[in-house]
């Protein structure tokens, strides 16, 4: 029962007309509202580089890079849109460079 | 249980994008294993990264940032001219993005060669006898940047290839899949590029 | 059943009346995946061919200690070699590659893969990456002699050929991510109607399994592979201690592919024997689920573990402590394995039929392999045996032993499916119980040697070492003899054997529905999933 979703998706017969589920294409407004999102993001993480916030300014330029990542995947990349399987395995791929980072850490976090 | 998956011959939408992102997968793990190298160094020079940091240049970093994000943007619109018809404006957003990528190789280029020019070769006798950690620094600044540059004309040659394919009316409104997965990688490129300017350009 | 023509008339590599290509590129640039896999199978067995050769030289030098027969570079090229071809170019491609291609879409209903351009030029990039590795070995200043983890600082500095056969490395691996990809996209996309993940054979599991290993893996093995060639050709440094480099990092991004790399080999052998076990037993598997599960447990906890292959490399010891803890729990799926297919033989109306013999033969030497691993992944015990003969014996076990004789069991298996044609069971017995004989006598006195603290690569000896070095040789020698009686008589089974029915062993997976030999279109509708390992009314053919 779990995987319905992924396979009724694949029964249309015209290809042209099961593709993307229900919704259209995403307007140009709503992407330029997008683009301005990161403008604006990029315009901080500069601004605040030249506060001196110790390790702040790690977390901070990390934490926004991320933000402007996800607005990169969910919507320029449409992963917002897709089922759930496409987003299980972006979030499979994420947690295994986690992980690889992560315990490499284990190492080098007691050595250096 | 009723389940009913696609008919034996079919060209299925689904399965494209889901290869092309398996793929893409591939290219975050491959850059993956450069992070791993940036972080576990950067613990162990924190200060050799901080100098290094310094003498790169923000403004041409940020401007390739907006550049990039900009060429993003394009693309993600040209999927819906495509869709909506438009096919000139699609085209036209298309060739704006290859321009994006050829102003970024440029402004790279520039970078460069200024690095060049101060001695810092990879190889170099400059380079080896930099305190330890900057030439790491240096070493991982020119790989990771070399490898995105490449993603970079291959992603923009990719772009090229699938304007040819909507002259040609191989790719169309009701067919774009290839335009889709194009515009994927694009967004890739331009997903490192976010994190490796605030990495080497702005921690400093 | 149709008796109208013969099906030898019409099978799938004999040439297709309905047009397309013809003669050599009908091969080459076939987008058929039972022609791909075929394709792929001929060079792994002619890579395995040619890298056992290496083996059996390598035994026969150490077979007197002393300076015989190669000089130290050599054989520094040869042990490298062999590993560099066994691993890369055999082992990694071996199942997957051949039989996955061809059994993969059987086994879910459809006609081919998601993607068949995709499939063929995963199989040419793997010429090429064979092309190059060969390259490698007759230009430049001598074959790489750096074994086959190429690790800094050695291979950034030996003037042998290491440049080329790391580009070889990184195409044969985009290769593998290939095969990965198709095969992951297959299974969630071609799936036939009411084929349900719950009657997905469990060979498919594996092959899900194992493709999530080659997409998320072996990009790393990638950036290491340009990375070395980087270090050499642009000389970067990021590994040379003497700018700040710490080459403990290489041997991190290595081993972070390398290891997972050991369940893209092992996890689809396991998928063969969860497929005969049942099939020679008369009893639906045990454990179905459990087994499913297992696989994807195994791809997942194999990659918490890379660094147990580093204990004695100087990383941090809390670092030892806990990959050590990690390497134990990746054990607890693998033996949920072995006790679901032993529980499926309990009680079982057991026939000893060749691919069985195999398969029980996969079971022994996985079981000792295994065990053996835990030795290593313990780290007290590791230092100790670490670089060791132990260590090899170990590994050619499992990969050997295991992926090895997994194999076996899988031409043994679906060799009438694929070529119409029955081979000699009693010769194939024979070759069996030589094989195992032959790994024994070979691999088991490394084991004792590898205690007493023989180190691995190494070119000479203590005369101490000289009586089981020399019995640890007579075993190469049984194993290429039961090779050959192997390979000859599956030649000439497929070649000459009398006509194999539908359905020999009695088999519930669809591939047993299909005319032997197979036909160039598999399914002409849409088949109705079977249970998979359901055998009432399913029995072998004549």
């Amino acid at each position: 029962m779990t995987d319905t979703r992924e396979t009724t998706q694949a029964t249309g017969q015209d290809h042209g007309h099961d593709h993307g589920q229900d919704h259209g294409p995403l307007s140009y407004r709503f992407l330029t509202l997008i683009w301005a999102g990161l403008m604006v993001l990029t315009a901080i993480t500069v601004a605040v580089s030249k506060v001196d916030l110790g390790f702040m300014n790690v977390a901070v330029a990390l934490g926004v890079a991320s933000i402007k990542a996800s607005l990169v995947i969910f919507f320029f990349m449409h992963l917002k849109y897709e089922n759930w399987i496409i987003k299980g395995m972006v979030l499979t791929a994420f947690v295994i460079l986690a992980i690889a980072i992560g315990l490499t850490f284990v190492d080098v976090g007691y050595r250096y | 249980m009723a389940e009913v998956a696609a008919p034996l011959v079919h060209k299925d939408y689904h399965a494209s994008k889901m290869g092309m992102w398996l793929f893409l997968f591939t290219e975050i793990l491959l850059f993956g294993g450069l992070f791993l190298l940036y972080a576990s160094y950067r613990a162990k020079f924190p200060q050799a990264f901080h100098e290094g940091g310094k003498t790169l240049d923000v403004f041409i970093g940020g401007l390739n940032t907006v550049v990039l994000i900009t060429s993003s943007l394009t693309v993600a619109l040209s999927i819906t001219a495509l869709r909506r018809g438009a096919l000139v404006f699609c085209q036209c957003l298309l060739a704006f993005t290859v321009a994006c990528a050829g102003t970024f190789m440029v402004n790279k280029f520039i970078e460069w060669s200024a690095k060049f020019h101060h001695g810092l070769i990879p190889g170099s006798e400059h380079m080896a006898q930099l305190p330890q950690g900057q030439s790491v620094f240096y070493g991982l600044y020119f790989a990771m940047t070399g490898l995105h540059g490449i993603h970079v004309i291959i992603g923009a040659s990719v772009i090229l290839w699938v304007m040819l394919l909507i002259k040609q009316g191989k790719v169309t409104g009701e067919d774009y899949v290839v335009l889709e997965n194009a515009g994927l990688y694009w967004h890739i490129v331009d997903l490192v590029w976010i994190y490796l300017f605030p990495l080497f350009y702005l921690i400093s | 059943m149709d008796h109208t023509h013969d099906p030898q008339a019409t099978a799938f590599y004999k040439p297709d009346e309905t047009g397309g290509k013809s003669g050599l590129a009908s091969w080459i640039f076939s987008t058929d995946h039972k022609r791909i896999g075929l394709l792929y199978l001929s060079l792994i067995l002619l890579m395995f061919c040619a890298a056992t050769v290496l083996g059996l030289i390598i035994k026969l030098k150490l077979m007197t200690p002393g300076s015989t027969l190669l000089s130290p570079q050599q054989y520094n090229a040869m042990f490298t070699l062999h590993g560099v071809i066994m691993i890369f170019l055999v082992v990694i491609p071996s199942v997957p590659a051949s039989f996955g291609n061809i059994f993969l879409p059987l086994h879910i209903g459809a006609n081919d893969v998601s993607f068949p351009r995709l499939n063929n030029f995963s199989w040419w990039l793997y010429v090429i990456g064979a092309l190059l590795a060969l390259t490698s070995i007759f230009t430049g200043d001598g074959a790489p002699d750096t074994g086959w983890t190429f690790y800094v600082p050695f291979s950034e500095r030996t003037t042998t050929n290491v440049s080329v056969a790391v580009i070889a490395v990184f195409i044969l691996g985009f290769s593998s991510i290939l095969t990965g990809l198709n095969f992951i996209t297959t299974i969630h996309r071609l799936r036939a109607p009411g084929m349900t993940w719950k009657k997905l054979p469990l060979f498919a599991w594996s092959l899900y399994a194992t493709g999530w290993i080659q997409v998320l893996a072996t990009p790393i093995l990638g950036i290491t592979a340009l990375l070395i060639f980087a270090e050499r050709v642009l000389k970067l440094g990021l590994f040379n201690p003497a700018q700040g480099g710490d080459p403990l990092l290489y041997q991190h991004l290595f081993w972070i592919y390398s290891h997972p790399a050991v369940y893209i080999m092992i996890l689809p052998a396991m998928g063969v024997i969860s497929e005969i076990i049942p099939v020679f037993s008369r009893k639906p598997i045990f454990g179905y689920n459990m087994i499913a599960f297992s696989s994807l447990a195994i791809a997942f906890a194999g990659s918490l573990v890379w660094a147990h292959h580093m204990f004695t490399s100087g990383m941090s010891d809390t670092a030892v402590l806990v990959f050590s803890f990690l390497t134990f729990v990746v054990a607890i799926p693998s033996a949920i394995k072995v006790f679901n297919w032993l529980s499926t033989l309990y009680k079982g109306s057991i026939s000893l039929d060749p691919p069985l013999l195999f398969a029980l033969g996969f079971i022994l030497m996985f079981s000792i392999g295994g065990l053996t691993g835990l030795v290593l992944g313990s780290a007290g015990t590791d230092i100790h045996v670490h670089d060791t003969y132990f260590v090899v014996a170990h590994f050619h076990y499992v990969i050997f032993g295991g992926t090895g004789l997994g194999m076996f069991a899988a031409m043994h298996y679906w060799a009438p499916k694929v070529f119409g044609r029955m081979y000699d069971h009693a010769k194939a017995a024979w070759s069996f119980w030589l094989i195992i004989l032959g790994m024994n006598v070979l691999y088991f006195p490394m084991f004792i040697m590898g205690l007493q603290g023989m180190p691995r690569r190494y070119y000479d000896y203590l005369p101490q070492y000289a009586p089981l070095q020399m019995v640890s040789t007579w075993g190469s020698w049984f194993l290429a003899a039961g090779l050959i009686l192997m390979f000859w008589n599956l030649y000439q089974g497929c070649r000459y054997g009398p006509p194999a029915t539908k359905n020999p062993w009695g088999g519930a997976t669809l591939e047993w529905t299909l005319p032997s030999p197979l036909q160039h279109e598999a399914f002409h509708h849409d088949p109705v999933a079977p249970e998979p390992y359901d055998y009432k009314g399913v029995n072998p053919d004549g």
